[in-house]
């Protein structure tokens, strides 16, 4: 088994494609967080019927599967507005369709963990605090969203892996990260459990010391 | 001065104020008494708008309270209210929860809101807790702390509601030692409570809610020893 063909150009080509996960990765998280605080907190603020129309479009984002959401974003974005762009070797359209359409996935699923961390908060501290003369912006800072932070950290944790797991959809449109890598490395070199196993171990790498931070900060946050 | 003038205030159909009118001076010590559900809580609230009224007017040295143009996050520095629970900002140490309004709604230095935040601590008997997460200190502690956490924002009234209810027997003693100790600096407080050897020792006046109006007031000598409306009378039979 470990009598393999794999070279160590293999090997960079392979991590290359872990690069692009975990790029296309931490720019769906970043940006599908911020929308998220924003649209959780929106929606927590205004209540469930003002924001029945944002809850409805998230909903939707949540609901339609990942590669259906990309294909049709791709092909939206390629023949109805016309925009192919290709560079250095590689497809900058599909990237920018995956990081847009993942950010949107991300900021759905992290909406909805936002609204439960603030809604976790207990009014009367909220009350309190802003009997105290706080302004609304200086209570959900430096009371709610610390509270909140720390209901919603386990949950965000685990969306942020699940994302990065997920990225390996955009194979779908083009984009060549971890899995495709590997997939290809597979059809040549033929060797499929040893390449999946290396490929594991990749996702592993990544994953793990987002994992271990998360439960860091979980430790660090308990209310002695 | 706080001025009530005439207030109502509803939740939905119920009314709750029916009509309060009451003024209350510098250096005035009220307490509030009265049944469950009377309205005495929603006063407060209304005092330092929390809860919009329906009608009326309250003004807080001539302030008035719910006007549009009043700045509410201005206009509460002056009012500090306490509450029957003490809701303490558990992810701050009881230093950092007294610090957090000084630096924030005044922009106080963090080393003059630690100045303020420890003598205030100091003066209710907390001295000793500073860095101690509150949820590790006793409900009379923790309620001792809400009170210095409002004090520090150097209030010129004082609302406090039913803060000792929510303690164990043993710790009511050291609140009210508390409160005592504020009502003898010349503090304008309003208290609502049901600890009425406490209301007849600090008061100037007594005022007594039934129903969503205020029945009688009077000081606490003619509330207590010779109380003129039937539900107060019945009302001090009962908790007697
Ligand atoms: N936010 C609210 N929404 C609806 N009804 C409310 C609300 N707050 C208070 N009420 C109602 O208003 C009435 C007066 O309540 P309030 O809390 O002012 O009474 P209270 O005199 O403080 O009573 P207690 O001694 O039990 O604290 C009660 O019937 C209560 O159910
Ligand atoms: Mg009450």
């Amino acid at each position: 088994m470990f009598d393999t063909a794999l070279t160590m150009n293999d090997l960079i080509f392979l991590a290359k494609g872990a690069g692009i996960t975990l790029i296309v990765t931490a720019i769906a998280v970043f940006f599908g967080t911020i929308l998220g605080v924003i649209f959780g907190v929106f929606r927590f603020q205004v209540g469930p019927i003002w924001a029945a129309p944002l809850t409805f479009v998230l909903d939707v984002f949540r609901s339609i599967p990942l590669l259906i959401q990309l294909v049709l974003a791709n092909a939206f974005v390629t023949t109805v507005l016309g925009w192919r762009v290709t560079g250095f070797s590689w497809n900058v359209t599909g990237f920018v369709v995956a990081c847009g359409v993942l950010s949107l996935y991300t900021a759905a699923y992290c909406s909805e963990i936002v609204r439960g961390g603030v809604e976790a908060v207990p009014p009367n501290l909220r009350r309190a605090a802003r009997s105290l003369g706080l302004s609304w912006g200086q209570e959900m800072t430096s009371v709610t969203a610390p509270m909140a932070v720390r209901v919603a950290l386990p949950s965000w944790i685990g969306l942020s892996l699940g994302v990065m797991k997920d990225s390996s959809l955009v194979f779908i449109i083009g984009v060549v990260e971890l899995l495709r890598s590997t997939q290809v490395l597979i059809t040549r070199l033929q060797e499929p459990l040893f390449l999946l196993m290396v490929c594991g171990a990749f996702y592993f790498l990544i994953s793990f010391p987002i994992a271990r931070f998360g439960g860091y900060l979980e430790r660090r946050w308990t209310y002695d | 001065m706080i001025e009530i003038e005439n207030v109502r205030k509803s939740f939905g159909a119920l009314e709750v104020l029916k009509g309060i009118d009451l003024t209350v001076a510098k250096g005035e010590v009220l307490t509030v008494i009265g049944g469950s559900g009377s309205g005495k809580s929603t006063l407060l609230t209304c005092i330092n708008g929390l809860e919009p009224i329906n009608s009326g007017r309250i003004k807080v040295d001539g302030t008035e309270v719910h006007a549009k143009s009043t700045d509410l996050n201005k206009l509460r520095q002056k009012i500090g209210i306490v509450f029957q629970q003490w809701n303490a900002f558990p992810h701050l140490t009881v230093l950092e929860n007294v610090m957090l309004a000084p630096r924030k709604a005044l922009g106080m230095t963090k080393a003059q809101a630690e100045e303020v935040a420890v003598k205030q601590l100091t003066h209710v008997g907390l001295a000793e807790k500073l860095s101690v997460y509150p949820t590790r200190m006793s409900g009379g502690q923790q309620q001792r702390m809400a009170i210095a956490r409002a004090l520090a924002m150097s209030p010129t009234y004082m609302l406090f509601d039913e803060v000792t209810s929510a303690l164990d027997p043993m710790l009511v003693g050291e609140v009210l030692d508390t409160l005592r100790l504020l009502a003898s600096e010349g503090m304008t407080m309003i208290c609502v409570t049901h600890e009425m050897k406490f209301a007849r020792e600090v008061s100037d006046r007594v005022a007594f809610f039934h129903q969503g109006v205020m029945a009688e007031i009077a000081p606490p000598d003619r509330l207590f020893g010779a109380p003129q409306h039937l539900e107060t009378q019945k009302f001090l039979a009962a908790t007697h």
